[in-house]
């Protein structure tokens, strides 16, 4: 039974194309090809509710997208909700005094950090915490304030 | 009444005859795996009968199916203003389900029905029982490199086909219909995850290789030995392996994202 040594290429190319095709899912599809941890500093921020905020949700400022949140944890003591963001080491250059605000991107979109710079002189670095913080914006909650208001003055 | 409970329950015997001729044919398959280390030869051949041959089959699907799916998907998503989400809709698609299933269906249709058609016929031209009268063994000469080739085969082929079906929506969304570029690719990644969405799609595949190659070698291998009965045996490795399939894709498909 002899092997002729076409098949036997044809074979490698074979297994080669799966393995590059698994090769390209892993590296361009799925996220496993997110920003180095050492190009980017690490800031934190308190929120009383983060409404659906994940991690690997997007930080953005001015809509453009500048790190990702990297660990949600509940503060038993604050009561809050500590949000871990990295930054991208090229973006340096913000405000210590911004301001984070949970946002969502339309009206079904997912929820993003977004930060409001502020006019101080010194930056954010590795280990700030931002001060100003605003919370997630839970519709349930604006509605049953509708709702109350409305039937408050109906009366 | 009584001759139809009959037909019953000899009907449930056969089931669980074929069954078990199966599974001890499977484990029987499984302990002379280690011949295929002394002759690997055996096993390239089969693999380019039974892979590289498909690969033109899975390539033009893949293709296809991505490029309906994204044209689709962005008619839809276009009302709600949400085409920038066509990359994570096809993504996750292609990788969970539609790679792994309908690459297991063609794949049975192109090369596990040509498995049975050639095991069969060389049953019923003897060239079995020859090979075991020359003391040959031809479930390890013969079955093995076929089934194992298959199982090897049907990740490749399902993760070429995902990545084949990607970047043909990428074509329709990016290239045609104007998505943009960098949402496509950015949202795609942000929403895929390795972990859970990849390598669980990859398993899957794994599953189907093993279930739609095992049902092929074995119809064949237990094929009437006459024309009409290779015919039957063809018919029943594409019928049986597209059931198979799909009940154990729910099956595994509750299992790994049936928590969410």
């Amino acid at each position: 039974m002899h092997t002729s040594r076409t098949i036997e290429i044809l074979v490698g190319v074979f297994v080669a194309a799966g393995l590059a095709a698994f090769f390209m899912l892993a590296m361009k599809v799925s996220n496993i090809s997110s920003f180095a941890e050492k190009d980017s500093y690490v800031v934190k921020a308190s929120f009383d509710n983060i409404g659906g905020l994940k991690t690997r949700s997007p930080v953005r400022i001015g809509g453009v997208r500048i790190g990702r949140v990297t660990a949600i944890e509940y503060d038993d003591n604050k009561l809050e909700a500590i949000v871990t963001m990295h930054i991208y080491q090229k973006h340096a250059r913000i405000p210590k005094d911004s301001a984070a605000s949970i946002y969502t991107a339309g009206l079904l979109g997912e929820q993003y950090i977004n930060l409001d710079p502020g006019g101080a002189e010194g930056f954010l670095k590795n280990g700030s915490v931002i001060e100003e913080t605003q919370s997630a914006f839970v519709l349930e909650r604006l509605i049953g304030r509708f709702l109350t208001q409305a039937s408050g003055t109906g009366k | 009444m009584l001759n139809w409970l009959q037909y019953l329950g000899r009907s449930g015997e056969h089931i669980f005859e074929r069954l078990g001729k199966a599974t001890l044919f499977l484990l029987q398959m499984m302990c002379g795996l280690a011949t295929l280390f002394k002759h690997p030869r055996l096993l390239v051949r089969e693999l380019y009968s039974v892979g590289v041959l498909s690969t033109a089959i899975i390539v033009i699907s893949g293709l296809t199916v991505g490029m309906v799916l994204g044209l689709q998907m962005y008619n839809t998503l276009v009302d709600f203003g949400t085409e920038d989400s066509l990359g994570p809709v096809v993504a996750l698609s292609l990788t969970r389900e539609l790679g792994p299933v309908l690459t297991a269906l063609l794949f049975s249709g192109r090369a596990g029905s040509a498995l049975t058609a050639e095991i069969g016929l060389m049953k019923a031209t003897d060239q079995l029982s020859v090979m075991e009268m020359m003391a040959v063994d031809p479930v390890k000469r013969v079955i093995i490199p076929r089934f194992v080739a298959g199982v090897i085969s049907m990740p490749l082929l399902a993760a070429m086909f995902s990545a084949v079906g990607i970047l043909g929506s990428y074509i329709v969304g990016v290239g045609l219909l104007g998505v943009d570029d960098g949402a496509f690719w950015s949202q795609m990644q942000h929403k895929v995850s390795l972990d859970r969405d990849i390598i669980n799609g990859i398993i899957k595949s794994f599953a189907f290789g093993i279930v739609v190659s095992w049902i092929a070698v074995f119809q064949g291998y237990d094929a009437v030995p006459t024309t009409e009965g290779v015919g039957r045996a063809t018919t029943h490795t594409v019928v049986h392996s597209a059931f198979a399939v799909l009940g154990l894709d729910f099956v595994l498909t509750a299992m790994m994202f049936g928590d969410n």
